[in-house]
């Protein structure tokens, strides 16, 4: 499986990632590269092994369903690149 | 008596328990050594008056016969932890002028138990590197002299670009930069395919990464949520053991941390290791393998065998599947994981024509070359109809790579002995720049370790022939931390502790 220009830009969109035309030959090597590296695994047998699923067998915990988190609005936003009364501000996306 | 920055964590709790020292001395004497090195970039953040109200606060409760385990003892913290208040960007710009409203429950812990923080450590963008060359903040110099290098030619490339010193390795470059120039008794690192154990081999540190869900993740940016673990790096074999156990713990708020009491390490530092049965994988004896990694080995076999341990020929069968491997499920981790730097919550943002293209200038000028490299691999290997191609065969040679240590280990291995790292440390701007593959060698011998969950440890065990630290690794049980603690202080022992260099960057 080879990494075309079109499937850069395609990935790059998916992935809400920007790319220039001057960029696109040279990451479609780099992917190229890398699923050359693990093009050695398609050779291992594994059939009937299950997919690890969790690493450590570990019971999940299960919490009471109550509201724990005290944080205010107020904190929620302190970091936003921009907000307004406890909004977080972004383009128009309804027209 | 020495520096204060000469001391051992161990050694500074004792002196600072006998009165000998104040942990404002102490914290101070640290503090005048980070200026002192800041052409190093170990620090990205310095704390300065955070430390000493600290130190001041240490010195009431010691004086009074109180404090906790780590009571006034400077540690750096790497950037990745989530400390309230303070810088906190795993050393991305898209994290630009992020500031935590939260404490990781790591470092809350350390606070407990009375540490005092430096600063914010530098690291690989994301904890994404061997070399902590990816970092939005520049590259980390280890305070190890390049063969052949006078400390005039080390200080004149200090002063430019950098390019020839040696790297201290990846991710927790800051981390083990750091602790080997004595800027900090101890530091805080992280390891999703061999982050602590790299760097702590490349600086003759040691560095432990636990069993996953021995600590908490609760409050470290996520780079592979089912492979990161946090872990100490420091100078000792003891350090870490000490540091350990004020790291781990149950958290109710990571549900993959483990519910189990914490033992107390320190203890099995110096326990007798007789008749403890000790694995040597074949499969780790790899093509191009240095000579003197070969001999550091046997070094280490004759050593342990020394002391009473016993000697058992093992094979991990699908040891060279681990790095590929990896290569799929840390991506697709990743590339989830990082989704959520949007610009619209917190970070950076880059303005766009509408918000979806907002997203991409924003991920676009946010995120470095490494970074979006592999968030585009891990968007590609988890995109329709090549899931079960990657993603899918990739987590079931994981359930073969775990299934060939659980195998070693039914037949009464105890732990297993190898090189932590294929070769010593390397010049800055050496490595990877044509082709990204070359660097992730790194990791060959550590990455295993990652992918089956299990405690892994690299203490510094002789020097190439030019006088560079090498390093062994000790993989265990899961949760066995405490055989590791006790097989490694036998290798530091028998190896004579690492003279570090002396500070020719002041």
């Amino acid at each position: 499986m080879s990494v075309d220009q079109a499937t850069v830009r395609r990935i790059a969109h998916l992935a809400r990632i920007a790319v220039t035309d001057d960029e696109v030959p040279h990451l479609a090597q780099e992917l190229n590269a890398m699923l050359a590296f693990v093009e050695e695994l398609s050779a291992v047998n594994v059939d009937g092994v299950e997919p690890m699923t969790s690493v450590i067998p570990m019971k999940m915990k299960l919490r009471d369903d109550v509201v724990s988190d005290q944080a205010g609005a107020d904190i929620i936003v302190a970091n936003a690149p921009a907000s307004e009364d406890n909004f977080f501000m972004v383009p128009k996306v309804i027209e | 008596m020495t520096q204060p920055t000469d001391l051992t964590l161990a050694d500074a709790r004792n002196a600072l328990r006998d009165r000998k020292i104040s942990s404002v001395e102490l914290t101070q004497a640290h503090l005048d050594a980070m200026e002192k090195a800041r052409a190093l970039n170990c620090f990205v953040a310095e704390t300065p008056v955070q430390a000493l109200a600290m130190a001041k606060a240490s010195d009431v409760r010691l004086a009074k016969g109180e404090g906790g385990v780590l009571e006034g003892l400077p540690l750096g913290i790497k950037d990745l932890y989530a400390t309230k208040g303070v810088h906190t960007q795993a050393c991305s710009h898209i994290l630009d002028k992020f500031r935590p409203e939260y404490e990781s429950t790591v470092t809350a812990q350390l606070w407990r138990d009375g540490a005092v923080m430096l600063g914010k450590l530098n690291m690989d963008e994301f904890a994404m590197g061997s070399s902590n060359e990816t970092s939005y903040y520049g590259p980390v110099a280890s305070p190890w002299l390049p063969p052949k290098w006078t400390e005039d030619n080390a200080r004149s490339a200090l002063a430019s670009d950098k390019r020839g010193l040696l790297v201290p390795g990846g991710s927790s470059g800051g981390s083990a930069s750091a602790v080997a120039a004595r800027l900090c008794l101890g530091a805080t690192a992280s390891d999703t395919g061999g982050s602590i154990r790299q760097p702590a081999a490349f600086t003759g540190t040691v560095g432990i990464k636990p069993t996953y869900g021995r600590c908490s993740r609760w409050g470290m940016v996520a780079f592979a949520s089912s492979l990161d673990q946090a872990g100490p790096i420091a100078r000792t074999v003891r350090d870490c053991a000490i540091m350990l156990g004020s790291m781990a713990g149950y958290d109710p708020k990571d549900t993959t941390s483990v519910d189990a009491p914490v033992p107390d390490y320190e203890k099995s530092v110096g326990a007798s290791i007789r008749g403890k049965k000790i694995g040597i994988p074949k499969e780790y004896r790899i093509e191009g393998m240095p000579a003197e990694i070969d001999r550091l080995w046997q070094q280490g076999i004759a050593w342990l065998k020394a002391a009473g341990a016993e000697i058992v020929d093992i094979s991990l069968p699908h040891t060279k599947t681990a790095l590929p491997a990896y290569y799929i499920v840390a991506p697709a981790e990743a590339s989830s994981n990082l989704a959520r730097y949007d610009g619209v919550r917190y970070g950076l943002r880059v303005p766009g024509r509408d918000i979806s293209d907002m997203y991409e200038q924003t991920r676009a000028k946010g995120f470095g070359k490494e970074v979006r490299r592999r968030i585009m691999i891990g968007t590609y290997v988890l995109s329709a109809g090549y899931y079960d191609a990657y993603y899918v065969r990739a987590q079931k040679i994981r359930t073969l790579i775990k299934r060939d240590f659980e195998l070693a280990y039914a037949s009464g291995v105890d732990a297993i002995l190898t090189p932590a790292t294929p070769s010593a440390a390397f010049g800055i701007g050496e490595k990877g720049s044509a082709d990204p593959v070359e660097m992730y060698l790194n990791d060959v011998f550590t990455v295993t370790v990652n992918m089956a969950g299990l405690p892994g440890l690299a203490v510094p065990a002789g020097y190439t022939a030019d006088g560079l630290p090498l390093g062994l690794q000790l993989i265990g049980r899961p949760f066995d931390e405490e055989t590791l603690f006790s097989l490694a202080e036998v290798i530091e022992q028998s190896a004579g502790r690492v003279t570090l260099p002396k500070p020719w960057w002041n």
